[in-house]
């Protein structure tokens, strides 16, 4: 029952908050915990189960409609995946109890946003529940009050309202056009309006709004800041999942349930996806400081997907998805792990780091695991995915998208080599000599994320079968 | 048409006025300016509840809040603002242009606008709120607990 992601969150918001807020301060961690556990089995027994359009048994009483396809609930998985391992790190960075019950909070309201995304059949409330997200996010990077915090939300609040105009003036422009904001009332709108240059426009405006979400070049200024000043924890949300419920999701959700094939569009994002891999590598070479090292890569690797989905082939559509995937999880990994180091040395910076991995074994090996991943080294996950996106290319006649989409993966492995010297090889310092391994907390999402990594790519062949290519089918 | 085109030009001129103005207080009451004009430009288009809501909660509320936040701020010397006006002025002297190339380019672009709005029953902003669109309210109620959530992050401070 998809509309249960959204009320049970808000419910316990409400009643852990208003009538028993002492109680909820001591339960709402395990809830929480609870509730993700149940959104991971929910949405991973409807990938196995293959049933693809399922519709909402409550919408009756509820008056509103939600409905999930192969697309939503992989990204369902993939939030209730990330929420958790956030959730874990915050336990063990917010040591004041109140802090982490506001943190929870937020989570929660983070969460709601990220599930309406997915389930959400019209574009007016898509675009409410990318500004719950968003809104949340904003609380969340700046709740210690820093002064870099600050700043880092800030300029994702400028940006994002920007956004927030673009996509506004496209919601308008399609209700002329179509009459309504559903997906299939835009989508027939799309094919008969008599007015192409408005639909083209919306589009295009809308676009527009989904790639500063997603931090794509030249709209990504603000998250080098945004990823680099977030407490830990945040970082982890914000990389992990919330660009891409809120920008990259956005993309491949409007490919598939409202544009279709729209050769201009599809052209401008294998452009501004290749200039991202690019630029996000080439700047993630000369970074000091290990976050916005990370954060870098994101661009570079959200350049992947939108390159995937600017492709507009199924395969390539279906490739970005289950890229979308790897990089929720190779990213959170790699967070987390840069989570653990901070945790232990109270800084960032790469220049005052070295031989981490002899003092901090399950980080330093997890790093490398989600390093080689995320450079495309087989049999991990990383590169099945990478594999099929530039497959796809190769097959859809973009032969020079796919060479370049070949040499970004190099450019990865030098910019995560050399991270890898610097932080967990190399040689100590004075300040890692003393050093140990991070808490259960941080440890235990890098087993499992690194496990998954593994373990996706070790079972291609059962993922392609059931998950990826039945993606495929979504695309009109 | 011709006085929607007025009011039109009247608020893009208001909004250039709050964004280049370099005094806080007289920014908020352009901003209130350009919002009074939108809900004119409302009304006039028949959509009477938007244009009491822009007026009431934009115009209204929304610039009080303005005013009281800027009367925690120090007046700026009338030096600097010679300076900061010669700053912002440099910086922005390309946007009139950017925006006399996109208007060509979308006019050229677009037909000429000959949409109709939705029938007058399915625009009554009861209808909407209360009959269609239940998910958007729904909405609405988790962005007000995201801002009270805000407000406790940022302004209530432990007592020490």
């Amino acid at each position: 029952m998809p509309s249960l992601l959204i009320l049970i969150p808000l419910l316990c918001l409400l009643l852990f908050n208003l009538p028993w807020r002492k109680v909820g301060e001591r339960v709402a961690f395990w809830a929480a915990f609870v509730f993700l556990t149940a959104q991971m089995a929910a949405s991973a027994a409807r990938f196995f189960r293959a049933r693809y359009l399922l519709t909402d048994p409550l919408s009756g009483i509820l008056f509103f409609r939600l409905a999930g396809d192969g697309l939503t609930w992989i990204l369902l998985f993939t939030v209730a995946m990330t929420a958790m391992t956030v959730l874990l790190a915050g336990r063990v960075f917010f040591q004041d109890e109140r802090q982490k019950f506001l943190f929870n909070n937020l989570l929660c309201v983070s969460l709601i946003g990220m599930n309406g995304t997915a389930l959400t059949t019209d574009l007016f409330s898509l675009y409410v529940f990318l500004e719950i997200t968003s809104v949340s996010s904003f609380i969340l990077i700046a709740i210690r009050k820093e002064k870099e915090a600050l700043e880092g939300a800030f300029k994702y609040l400028i940006l994002s309202t920007v956004a927030t105009v673009l996509m506004l003036a496209a919601v308008g422009f399609f209700l002329l056009v179509a009459g309504g904001t559903s997906f299939a009332e835009i989508r027939m709108a799309c094919i008969e309006s008599g007015h192409p240059g408005f639909a083209r426009l919306a589009a295009a405006l809308f676009v527009g709004g989904l790639l500063i979400k997603a931090g794509v070049v030249p709209f990504h200024w603000w998250l080098p800041d945004a990823y680099g000043s977030a407490p830990a924890p945040v970082s982890i949300l914000l990389a992990g999942i919330v660009t891409k419920a809120t920008g990259v999701y956005g993309l491949a959700r409007l490919t598939v349930s409202v544009l279709g094939r729209n050769p201009e569009l599809q052209a401008a994002l294998m452009l501004a996806g290749t200039v991202s891999i690019f630029a996000g590598a080439l700047a993630a070479i000369g970074q000091r400081d290990f976050k916005r090292m990370l954060a870098y890569s994101s661009i570079s690797q959200v350049g992947y997907i939108v390159l995937g989905i600017g492709c507009g082939t199924p395969l390539a559509l279906a490739g970005a998805v289950f890229h979308l995937f790897n990089h929720a999880v190779f990213k959170t990994l790699l967070f987390v792990d840069a989570a653990s180091v901070e945790r232990r040395l109270g800084t960032t910076d790469m220049s005052r780091m070295g031989g981490l991995a002899s003092r901090m074994p399950w980080t330093g090996w997890s790093s490398v695991v989600a390093l080689l991943s995320t450079a495309g080294i087989p049999p991990l996950a990383g590169f099945w995915s990478k594999l099929v996106i530039l497959v796809a290319l190769w097959q859809a006649g973009a032969h020079a998208y796919a060479a370049l989409a070949l040499l970004g993966g190099i450019l990865t492995l030098a910019y995560f080599l050399s991270m890898q010297r610097r932080v967990f090889f190399g040689k100590e310092t004075p300040e890692t000599a003393a050093v140990r391994e991070a808490d259960l907390g941080l440890v235990l999402p890098e087993i499992v994320l690194t496990a998954l990594t593994v373990g996706i790519g070790l079972a291609f062949p059962f993922a392609l079968r059931h998950v990826i290519l039945p993606i495929q089918q979504l695309l009109w | 048409m011709t006085i929607e085109l007025i009011l039109l030009g009247l608020m893009l001129l208001a909004a250039v006025w709050t964004v280049m103005t370099v005094r806080l207080l007289l920014s908020v009451i352009g901003l209130a300016l350009v919002s009074a004009l939108v809900s004119v430009l409302m009304y006039r288009l028949n959509a009477p509840y938007a244009a009491v809501f822009e007026l009431s909660v934009c115009a209204g509320l929304i610039s009080v809040i303005f005013f009281v936040a800027v009367s925690f701020t120090k007046r700026l010397t009338d030096a600097d603002v010679r300076t900061l006006r010669k700053e912002r002025i440099k910086k922005t002297v390309w946007l009139p242009l950017l925006m006399a190339g996109l208007g060509l380019m979308l006019a050229k672009t677009l037909a000429p606008p000959v949409l109709e709005a939705p029938a007058q029953g399915q625009t009554d902003v009861r209808t909407v709120l209360w009959g269609l669109r239940h998910l958007d309210l729904f909405g609405q109620i988790i962005v007000l607990l995201a801002g009270a959530f805000g407000v406790v992050a940022f302004f209530k401070d432990k007592k020490k």
